[in-house]
């Protein structure tokens, strides 16, 4: 029973973890049809960012609950400062050319990203922490689930998981923005013609899918040793879950989410050594059964 | 007929690099054997292009066949070089088989995304089986050539001569199976598959085909690498490998075998003196290279070679 | 006359839409066939499903005696039944020799399987591509880049590729629309004779009503997915319901109807 409910918890917080960074992902694909590999690094560069400015934050001694703040700020500065140089700089010219020829183009950048990490950072492991080792992760306090203890950090992810989701929804279903951009992503050409500034839609969502990223990273960093290439690892599991429910797809990504989330904490508890396989396992299993993912369109008749 | 100028070059290739080989200097010995290696591989990777398709994942025949290698010494105590590579060949021709029943139905993205999800499958498998080293792998010795015994000074120079010769004829047997009737099928699928099916032939056998070819060559490419480098780890299944994989091809182009051989042992030079005078950049340099060749050179560096024909 | 191509009560729904509905034509051999109608009233739907690209809801197609309403698009090319696209369907990135060879190639390299007779006259794929090239009258543009040619080429070419892995029947879907009026003829001319030099029976889906009454044995008149009128093409073309709904004048139809888009 114990350990029902610790993989439940843990699959839980893991899929919201997932969900942050993958809901970024499927955005900037539904709407630029662009499978962003890039959006590995911008959670690399958020939790980078992160360490940065947290422990700048605990440097000047202030109270630590503000370093959540820090957190936050981190992930905006990332948004803001490589959203513009990568999509105005890049990507725009790039538009039109064939969907593999893209997702090039982006891995390109994430070996330009991945070295400017390096660069900056440097190599050696870094940790969000002050000078008298308090951490945002343990800040919080902890909660008891069934006997076991685990930080309220955890229940942040679920919540930050949560409004992202249900925010992007709203956007998108409610505001007219939102709307103009469904248009878009139905039908681009119609809608530039229509009078949409595709280019500034654009432009908007890949800052907002480049701030999901870098957020995810921001969130990360207080957890684990801020490494080089923790890019590499995550890109690669948010590809599984887009592509599990569906690339494009909003509740796609939430069900992909949840659905890997749930099979590696099972995995971690009853089979740790099908912990990887585990994942792209079903992500074979659900493209081989469903060649588009879980959530996707009808196909278009060609002649 | 007029006579096929790929063929002779290529013959002339192989036996000015045969030749070439008691002379050269161990560096360049082991920059050549890297870049064959790859090159193998990436003629594989041509061949998937040339049909219109793009593996994320292709690190998973790279692995195997590298595997391959080194467990029949494990497994039956079996390290004659020719058997190893056998032994890439037999099991990424087996896996390529059972897996293209399903990827031959897969396009574009979706094609891309199954092939990765499959490599990762092998990477998950293998940095959890403690028996093969997990994440550190193990070392890979091959002692005899056709039962004779290649151990000791000469086996760098064995490696090479046996790799130039395989890449000779890999490239050869490339060249011929993409001008034949199946061969050129590639090139009328990626432009219109449904009038390919119009005219009588099956896209799915094709891509089938084509895809099993293209993994063999990526498990010999493995195979030779394990024997050249001495040591395989699960890294050579993993998606940046595969990436890599996809960056040479379309830093080489795909009109003529040369391209990928050239563009491996331009990517390879590139690298590791990149890696050398400044570690910390040299994927750096490499993926603007690759901008700028996807934006400036669309056919790949070996365009610049055939720009002036096409413009006649 | 042998009966070659035999469609029986075949239906085909889209949902709510019916784009066949109790369609029953017997073709005979070497036979010259007119499908007219207005957009939407069900040709290439009846087109798609004597080629397998789509299945008929119900109702049963007959080849040469043969069941091939289960086919592919494939086999049923295989077995001799070929056609051409509204919109032409060439290898754009390669040379018009090219787009031919690989046809060629295919019908060489299935040998016996496709009949003895095709895989020796394409002994020499070089010479049978050149021969077609010739007898469409594309030759000077041999070596050009098939997504470059002009719309009446890429048409000739799209029919050339019907007719090279050598069918007993050709389907055209419009073949003479986003031709200019007055290169129309020039190309039924070229594509009548090939079919004549081959044998080859013709069904082809076409609003121009010159063309249809020039060279048609026999028009069928779709409206709505049925068949409205079978017949010589003076009967059918002068026929009342024809003229009101697929001609669209409400003219004597004595002068032709000339070129309805």
């Amino acid at each position: 029973m114990t350990e029902f409910v610790a993989v439940l918890v843990d699959g839980i917080v893991y899929a919201s973890w997932l969900f942050i960074i993958a809901v970024g992902l499927t955005l900037i694909y539904g709407v630029m049809k662009i499978l962003n590999i890039a959006h590995g690094s911008l959670y690399a560069l958020g939790a980078f960012a992160a360490v940065s400015c947290a422990n700048a934050w605990f440097a000047q001694g202030y109270a630590a609950m503000g370093s959540f703040a820090m957190l936050a700020v981190a992930a905006i500065a990332v948004a803001l400062v490589f959203a513009p140089i990568i999509e105005r700089g890049l990507l725009r010219h790039m538009y039109g050319k064939d969907e593999v020829v893209l997702v090039l183009v982006t891995y390109a950048l994430f070996l330009i990203l991945e070295d400017f990490i390096k660069l900056v950072w440097g190599v050696d492991p870094l940790f969000v922490q002050g000078p008298n080792y308090e951490t945002p992760y343990s800040l919080l306090g902890n909660f008891d689930v069934a006997g076991l203890t685990y930080p309220n950090y955890n229940l942040l992810l679920v919540g930050v998981a949560i409004v992202a989701g249900l925010a992007l929804a709203w956007a998108l279903n409610r505001t007219r923005s939102g709307k103009l951009l469904l248009a878009v992503i139905h039908d681009r050409e119609v809608s530039a013609a229509l009078g949409i500034n595709v280019g500034r839609m654009y432009f908007v969502t890949f800052t907002i899918g480049a701030f999901l990223a870098a957020l995810g990273g921001a969130l990360t960093a207080p957890t684990v040793s801020v490494v080089t290439g923790m890019g590499a690892e995550v890109i690669v599991m948010a590809f599984a879950v887009v592509v599990i429910g569906g690339l494009g797809s909003l509740p796609g990504a939430a069900l992909g989410a949840l659905i890997v989330g749930m099979v590696r904490a099972a995995a971690v508890h009853y089979a740790p050594e099908v912990e990887l396989f585990s994942v792209y396992f079903v992500m074979a299993a659900v493209l081989i059964a469903r060649p588009k993912g879980l959530f996707s369109g009808a196909e278009v008749r060609k002649i | 007929m007029t006579r096929d100028r790929t063929v002779l070059a290529l013959l002339v290739v192989v036996a000015v690099l045969l030749a070439a080989g008691p002379f050269l200097p161990r560096w360049m010995i082991s920059l050549f054997n890297v870049s064959m290696g790859y090159g193998i591989v990436v003629l594989g990777m041509m061949l998937l292009m040339r049909t219109g398709l793009v593996s994320f994942g292709h690190g998973l025949y790279y692995c195997l066949g590298a595997y391959a290698a080194g467990m029949i010494d494990q497994i039956w105590n079996v390290s004659d070089m020719l058997a190893m590579i056998g032994g890439g060949i037999v099991v990424t021709a087996v896996v390529s088989t059972i897996l293209g029943f399903l990827l031959s139905k897969y396009r574009e993205i979706f094609f891309a995304m199954l092939s990765l999800a499959f490599s990762m499958i092998l990477y998950g498998l293998l940095v959890k089986s403690a028996s093969l080293g997990s994440t550190d792998g193990f070392n890979v010795a091959a002692k005899t050539l056709a039962g004779m015994d290649i151990t000791g000074k000469g086996l760098r120079l064995t490696v090479y001569s046996v790799t130039v010769v395989v890449m000779g004829i890999a490239a050869l047997l490339l060249h011929r199976y993409l001008a034949s009737h199946r061969g050129r099928l590639a090139g009328a699928i990626r432009d219109n598959e449904l009038r390919v099916e119009y005219m009588g032939a099956s896209v799915r056998a094709t891509v089938h085909v084509n895809y099993v070819i293209s993994a063999v060559l990526a498990g010999i490419g493995g195979a030779l690498m394990a024997i050249n480098i001495g040591h395989i780890d699960p890294e050579m299944t993993y998606w940046p490998q595969s990436g890599e994989f996809v960056f040479i091809a379309i830093l080489s182009g795909t009109a003529s075998v040369f391209a990928p051989l050239g563009g491996a042992l331009v990517f390879e030079t590139v690298r590791s003196f990149a890696y050398e005078y400044s570690p910390n950049t040299w994927q750096m340099v490499l993926g603007i290279t690759m901008l700028v060749v996807m934006i400036f050179l669309p056919g790949g560096l070996w365009s610049l070679f055939t720009r002036k024909k096409v413009a006649a | 006359m042998a009966v070659i191509l035999d469609a029986k009560g075949l239906n085909k729904t889209f949902g709510a839409v019916t784009a066949a509905s109790d369609i029953n034509v017997a073709v005979e051999q070497d036979s010259v066939v007119g499908l007219i109608g207005s957009n939407g009233a069900g040709k290439t739907t009846f087109i798609n499903m004597v080629t397998g690209y789509l299945k008929p809801s119900s109702g049963s197609i007959h080849f040469d005696g043969r069941n091939i309403t289960a086919l592919s698009p494939r086999q049923i090319t295989r077995l001799g039944i070929c056609r051409s696209f509204q919109i032409p369907q060439l290898y754009n990135t390669m040379t018009v020799h090219e787009n031919l060879l690989v046809g060629v190639g295919i019908v060489a390299a299935a040998g016996n399987a496709w009949g003895g007779a095709h895989s020796a006259a394409y002994s020499d794929p070089e010479k049978a591509v050149d021969a077609m090239l010739e007898e469409f009258g594309i030759g000077a543009y041999r070596n050009r880049d098939a997504g470059l040619l002009p719309e009446g080429t890429r048409k000739l070419l799209d029919i050339a590729m019907a007719m090279v892995v050598r069918p007993k029947i050709l389907l055209l879907d419009e073949p003479t629309s986003g031709v200019s009026a007055d290169e129309k003829f020039s190309l039924m001319d070229c594509v009548m004779a090939a079919v004549r030099e081959h044998k080859v029976t013709v069904l082809f889906v076409e609003h121009d009503m010159e063309v249809v009454e020039r060279y048609t044995h026999r028009v069928l008149a779709f409206y709505e997915g049925r068949i409205i009128a079978d017949g010589e093409p003076a009967v059918v073309l002068d026929d009342v319901e024809v003229r009101k709904f697929v001609i669209g004048d409400h003219a004597p139809a004595a002068a032709s109807g000339g070129g309805h888009a």
